[in-house]
């Protein structure tokens, strides 16, 4: 589905070859500062390499128009992201940048629950914790339904019972409907329960696991 | 009405008793301000009075190039003053962007209010043109002055959010909408609070001015209402054009974050 060839980025990456495959989840692992979000943000063309090229289905990102792009392959960075508004303001704001029609309201009350988030729709949104934030964060990128969803560490601000749990149901979602799934963890036992297959950065370079 | 007071030299030295208070009001208080409200007084005495032998003389010529050459020094003064108060470095697009939206917005509103509000003629007759310009251009330049520096600090400090936005596939005008609404709000509010508090809580100078000069209070009313209107839409429209043109500055043409 993405096609790396021998891209280089600043001092942060180089990778000659690098293939992440259709409706796989592909979980990326490293130290901290290795460069994984500078991967996840080339996929999400929020960068461009300096050298070489990456192919999206065959195409290459820069003939592609990034807008209608990051459309179909939906970043969520590591800290959640609130706008100005209600829950429902910004579960729906993804589909409104893409000027999609808005869901009826029993399918923003189902991701709610799917994000294990019980409030209220019209609440403001500023007053959540940090983990509910983030848990709305995700609901945003699952009411979009794009091709590939790209998640940077979508556990770091949960606690640890509801970590896998939502991590499960990311990874549910996207077999059952047969999405591809790309996520930067800090945990090698959620890689090595989740991940199809597992990239480790290091030292600039993208290593595939065997496991 | 009574004939106009006309002030002698002398009257005109008397009011500066007022800055004598002031001094002996800083030196017994201890601030140290003296300096500046002297040098105030005195570059402000000598500004306009060579900037009323400068009208004199313009008036007096009628030369639609000297009309003219007066407009590019405010305009070119007013750009320049826009560089100097921004609380951040501008880049060279940014720059541009200020010229052009200064330009377009206060040339386009000066021309609708000269020729189809007032009507005057000789197109160039520098008694309403100069005057007017400058109005338009001074407002125009504080709104731009206030609206770059929410559009900088905005840009600075709401970048994650921005981008956060991109992530999820919004063009870089949804994604910085936030930010530019706040620009365009701090950059016009001046304008239109002076608006609400205008004839209650004040009297507006350009008014006054004309009342004490012997004109009508209808006819000052009628000129200040008018002014108000065209200073509200010369600052409007520049500082549309700036939030808009000048938020797009921050993206390169792969529609990313730029770096720098």
């Amino acid at each position: 589905m993405f096609t790396f060839e021998n891209v280089r980025y600043k001092n942060i990456l180089r990778i000659s070859d690098l293939t992440i495959h259709e409706k796989e989840i592909t979980c990326i692992v490293g130290e901290s500062g290795s460069g994984k979000t500078t991967l996840l943000r080339m996929l999400n063309h929020l960068i461009s390499p300096d050298k070489g090229s990456i192919a999206f289905r065959g195409e290459d990102l820069l003939t592609l128009d990034p807008i209608s792009l990051r459309r179909r392959v939906v970043m969520l960075p590591q800290a959640p992201v609130i706008f100005k508004g209600s829950l429902e303001d910004n579960l729906t704001i993804g589909l409104k940048f893409s000027e999609k029609p808005l869901p009826a309201e029993s399918t923003l009350k189902k991701v709610m629950q799917r994000v294990k988030l019980k409030k209220e729709l019209r609440e403001d949104a500023e007053n959540l914790s940090g983990g509910e934030k983030q848990r709305l964060a995700l609901g945003r990128i699952l009411l979009m339904e794009p091709e590939v969803l790209l998640l940077d560490e979508p556990s770091s601000a949960l606690d640890d019972d509801t970590e896998s749990l939502i991590i499960k149901t990311f990874v549910d979602y996207a077999k059952n409907n047969e999405k591809t799934l790309v996520m930067v963890t800090h945990s090698k036992s959620l890689a090595k329960n989740f991940g199809d297959r597992i990239l480790e950065v290091k030292g600039g370079s993208v290593y595939e696991w065997d496991h | 009405m009574n004939g106009i007071i006309d002030l002698s030299l002398l009257q005109v030295a008397a009011a500066y008793i007022f800055i004598v208070i002031l001094m002996v009001i800083l030196k017994v208080k201890g601030i140290a301000r003296e300096k500046e409200v002297l040098i105030a007084s005195i570059r402000m005495t000598l500004q306009l009075i060579l900037v009323g032998y400068v009208l004199v003389y313009l008036f007096e010529s009628m030369n639609p190039f000297l009309t003219i050459l007066v407009l590019l020094i405010m305009e070119s003064f007013a750009i320049y003053n826009i560089f100097q108060r921004a609380n951040r470095p501008l880049n060279k697009a940014l720059k541009q962007v200020v010229a052009l939206s200064m330009l377009l917005g206060t040339l386009s509103s000066l021309l609708f209010f000269l020729f189809v509000v007032i009507q005057i003629s000789p197109w160039y007759d520098p008694q309403y043109f100069i005057p007017i310009a400058g109005m338009l251009i001074g407002n125009s330049m504080t709104g731009i002055s206030l609206g770059i520096n929410r559009l900088l600090d905005g840009m600075t400090e709401q970048k994650y959010r921005v981008e956060s936005a991109l992530m999820l596939g919004a063009s870089p005008k949804q994604a910085a909408k936030e930010v530019v609404d706040s620009a365009f709000d701090s950059a016009i509010l001046p304008t239109i609070n002076s608006m609400m508090g205008m004839g209650i809580v004040f009297l507006p100078g350009m008014m006054t001015g004309q009342i004490l000069s012997g004109v009508s209070p209808v006819t000052a009313i009628a000129y200040q209402i008018a002014i108000m209107l065209g200073i509200l839409g010369s600052v409007s429209l520049t500082v549309i054009i700036f939030v808009q043109l000048g938020s797009q500055s921050f993206f390169n043409e792969r529609d990313q974050l730029k770096t720098d």
